[in-house]
């Protein structure tokens, strides 16, 4: 188990002030120019020791992630734009950072943007987060008024701004090339990869998205070491990492632990373990909505990092852990999923404005039993026709975790077809 | 979804920002780069909401258009894309309540049924007197904390049937709640107590008994 003295966030639970004086005493901002002074390059090298895989649910390398970015600033600007959109069902830990460890974020910022050779960096938070756009506000004043930003950001001599914008409740804005669309004053709608933004990004920019864990752990990574955070977790999936867990556990809750931690271990530890004893494990749901569930054999032994999960067939995405146990219809459970990608759909491309339509109307119908038999595999087969067929993941998205019910669950579905037939039988 | 069934059908004649509003939209406005001022679109219409009863009349958006140099159509495509921006009136307490799988496993139905029985009232509903409105959303974000109700801009937490009660009426006597959990739990820290963090935990609660002793002394003083 992780040792608190190795915990980034220590002020995640908000029980000290989350202001500048508090994070000062938490280490915040010591002695920033020196973390800077090593160099753009130099900074990036050490991200990509340390092994740090981005936070927001693809663990693509951040420190590589950073490398993209042109060399030379020509006339277009460089901009760093950090994904504070939180809005993957089971995830709630970057709200947690933003009211209780803002200064680690605004850090974060200036390392990351300095790393980037960007001056500007768009903080992109939900909407939804009025609260905590005020607190980071303010903690983003607090920063210039102490000379932390501004034209000699920490005395390092780069000047470096940092503007909050704040969303208004469309989770696919946390797609990184919709949230630029929507950064621009447009719909959120993804663009077409490539260019990517590293070379056409926000504005037609240079442009790197990263989510608010990655960034904000950053400080912390260069001022400890590279070594320091690739010994913690596992090869390939190094460091800390937050954790939420929700639903059927006694103690829902956020933590920060060592990534690579037993499943098991991390819900029995931190969460009170699984409602009624593990043995009422239904199922879990890895990272966020989008991951295909586990059932509790495969939850025995599973552990909680980017490779084991993938191995799987699931993954760790943002690591939202939501726990069912076996009180759970599950199959209501991910029909309510289906129902949320269909409202968050776009509506660019086709095969997801209409196939999230159709799989939700296939899913309310197998939750009542009103169904045929085959029509299991006729769902089956629309998921794969919009599973990689659009321009963003959410069609991906909205296909795995019914994929992930009919591999594992497919007699409950057909139970209730049956059910349902029996009865409707009955009635005539 | 036609347009009609999204925007109000009685609009007011004018829309202008107040003074103070007016001073805020040059701050925004200079966030962004020269000639980039669309990206201000957001922050306006949310001012315009602020400042109209929590609801976007037409005359605001023809309004933003004119001031960043947009085409009308441009800011209603953005107004209407956004869940978040109401286009017809809300109740003076708009509740949005999370429905999302993760609220769904921790009783968001009771929750739902709680507003049902006290108000009368189901999702895209409001009540007759115009103080509370609902609307099921999705997830808000807060999972570890569900089931959650979002009113107007605060977050009330772990909410189960009897709390929703608890909290409608307090809202019917005007008088919200403190926000957050309404367990009275810190954050996201489990309900029982700290399972990490435990020695910073007693530091902080030492802190505060010594400020909240001091601030007793200081009262006795005075």
């Amino acid at each position: 188990m992780l040792q608190d003295k190795d915990r980034i966030f220590t002020n995640i639970y908000g029980w000290q002030e989350a202001g500048l004086s508090g994070a000062k005493k938490r280490g915040d901002w010591d002695n920033t120019k020196a973390i800077l002074a090593v160099g753009h390059d130099e900074i990036v090298d050490r991200m990509k020791q340390s092994g740090l895989r981005g936070r927001g649910g693809a663990g693509f390398p951040t420190g590589v992630k950073w490398s993209f970015m042109p060399k030379e600033v020509t006339n277009r600007p460089h901009y760093l734009v950090v994904n504070a959109d939180e809005s993957e069902p089971g995830t709630c830990k970057d709200r947690d950072i933003i009211r209780h460890e803002p200064h680690k974020l605004i850090e974060g910022c200036l390392v990351a943007g300095f790393a980037m050779r960007a001056h500007v960096a768009y903080i992109y938070m939900r909407g939804e987060f009025v609260n905590e756009y005020r607190a980071l506000q303010s903690a983003v004043d607090e920063a210039y008024e102490d000379g932390l930003l501004g034209s000699n950001a920490a005395n390092s001599g780069w000047a470096f701004d940092v503007y909050v914008h704040r969303g208004a409740g469309a989770y696919i804005c946390g797609e990184e090339t919709a949230l630029l669309e929507s950064l621009e004053g447009k719909k959120g709608q993804p663009r077409l990869k490539p260019p990517f933004p590293a070379g056409v990004g926000l504005y037609g920019c240079p442009t790197t998205v990263n989510n608010v864990e990655s960034i904000a752990v950053g400080p912390t990574i260069l001022r400890r070491g590279a070594d320091w955070f690739s010994s913690l977790g596992k090869e390939n999936n190094t460091g800390t990492k937050l954790f939420c867990i929700s639903g059927h556990v006694n103690t829902p809750c956020n933590v920060e632990e060592e990534m690579g931690i037993p499943l098991k271990e991390l819900l029995e530890k931190h969460a009170g373990g699984v409602r009624g004893g593990w043995d009422n494990l239904l199922a879990v749901i890895p990272g966020g909505s989008s991951t295909p569930l586990l059932t509790k054999d495969v939850c025995e032994t599973m552990t909680m990092d980017f490779d084991a999960l993938k191995a799987a067939g699931t993954g760790l995405g943002t690591a939202g852990i939501i726990v069912m146990d076996k009180s759970t219809d599950i199959v209501r459970a991910i029909s309510r999923l289906s129902y949320f990608y269909k409202h968050e759909s776009c509506g660019q491309c086709t095969p997801c404005r209409e196939g999230t339509g159709w799989m939700w109307r296939m899913m309310d119908r197998m939750v009542r039993g009103q169904a045929e038999p085959h029509e299991i595999d006729t769902l089956y087969e629309i998921t794969k026709q919009v599973e990689g067929h659009t321009i963003c993941a959410l069609g991906d998205a909205a296909a795995w975790p019914i994929q992930g019910l009919i591999k594992n669950f497919r007699p409950e579905i057909e139970r209730r077809i049956e059910m349902n037939k029996t009865v409707t039988q009955a009635a005539e | 979804m036609s347009i009609h069934d999204l925007v109000a059908d009685d609009q007011p004649e004018n829309f202008s920002f107040s003074a103070e509003n007016e001073d805020k939209i040059v701050k925004i406005i200079a966030k962004y780069p020269e000639g980039r001022q669309a990206s201000a679109v957001m922050p306006l219409l949310d001012l315009a909401q602020r400042q109209h009863d929590n609801w976007i009349p037409m005359k605001a958006i023809e309004l933003i258009a004119e001031r960043l140099g947009m085409a009308k159509i441009r800011v209603l495509e953005v107004a209407s894309f956004y869940t978040m921006y109401n286009l017809k009136p809300v109740g003076k307490y708009f509740l949005q309540l999370c429905g999302t799988t993760p609220c769904m496993l921790r009783g968001s139905d009771d929750v739902t049924r709680c507003i049902k029985d006290k108000l009368g009232i189901s999702s895209g509903e409001m009540t007759s007197d115009g103080k509370f409105s609902l609307l099921e959303v999705e997830c808000l974000g807060a999972c570890v904390n569900a089931p959650i109700i979002q009113v107007n801009d605060d977050f009330y937490e772990d909410l189960d049937y009897d709390s929703t009660e608890t909290l409608i009426d307090a809202l019917s006597k005007d008088a919200p709640p403190p926000i957050g959990s309404v367990k009275m739990r810190s954050g996201s820290q489990a309900e029982t107590g700290p399972t990490s963090l435990e020695k910073m935990a007693a530091k902080s609660q030492k802190k505060k008994s010594e400020k909240t002793a001091g601030t007793a002394a200081e009262q006795g003083r005075s």
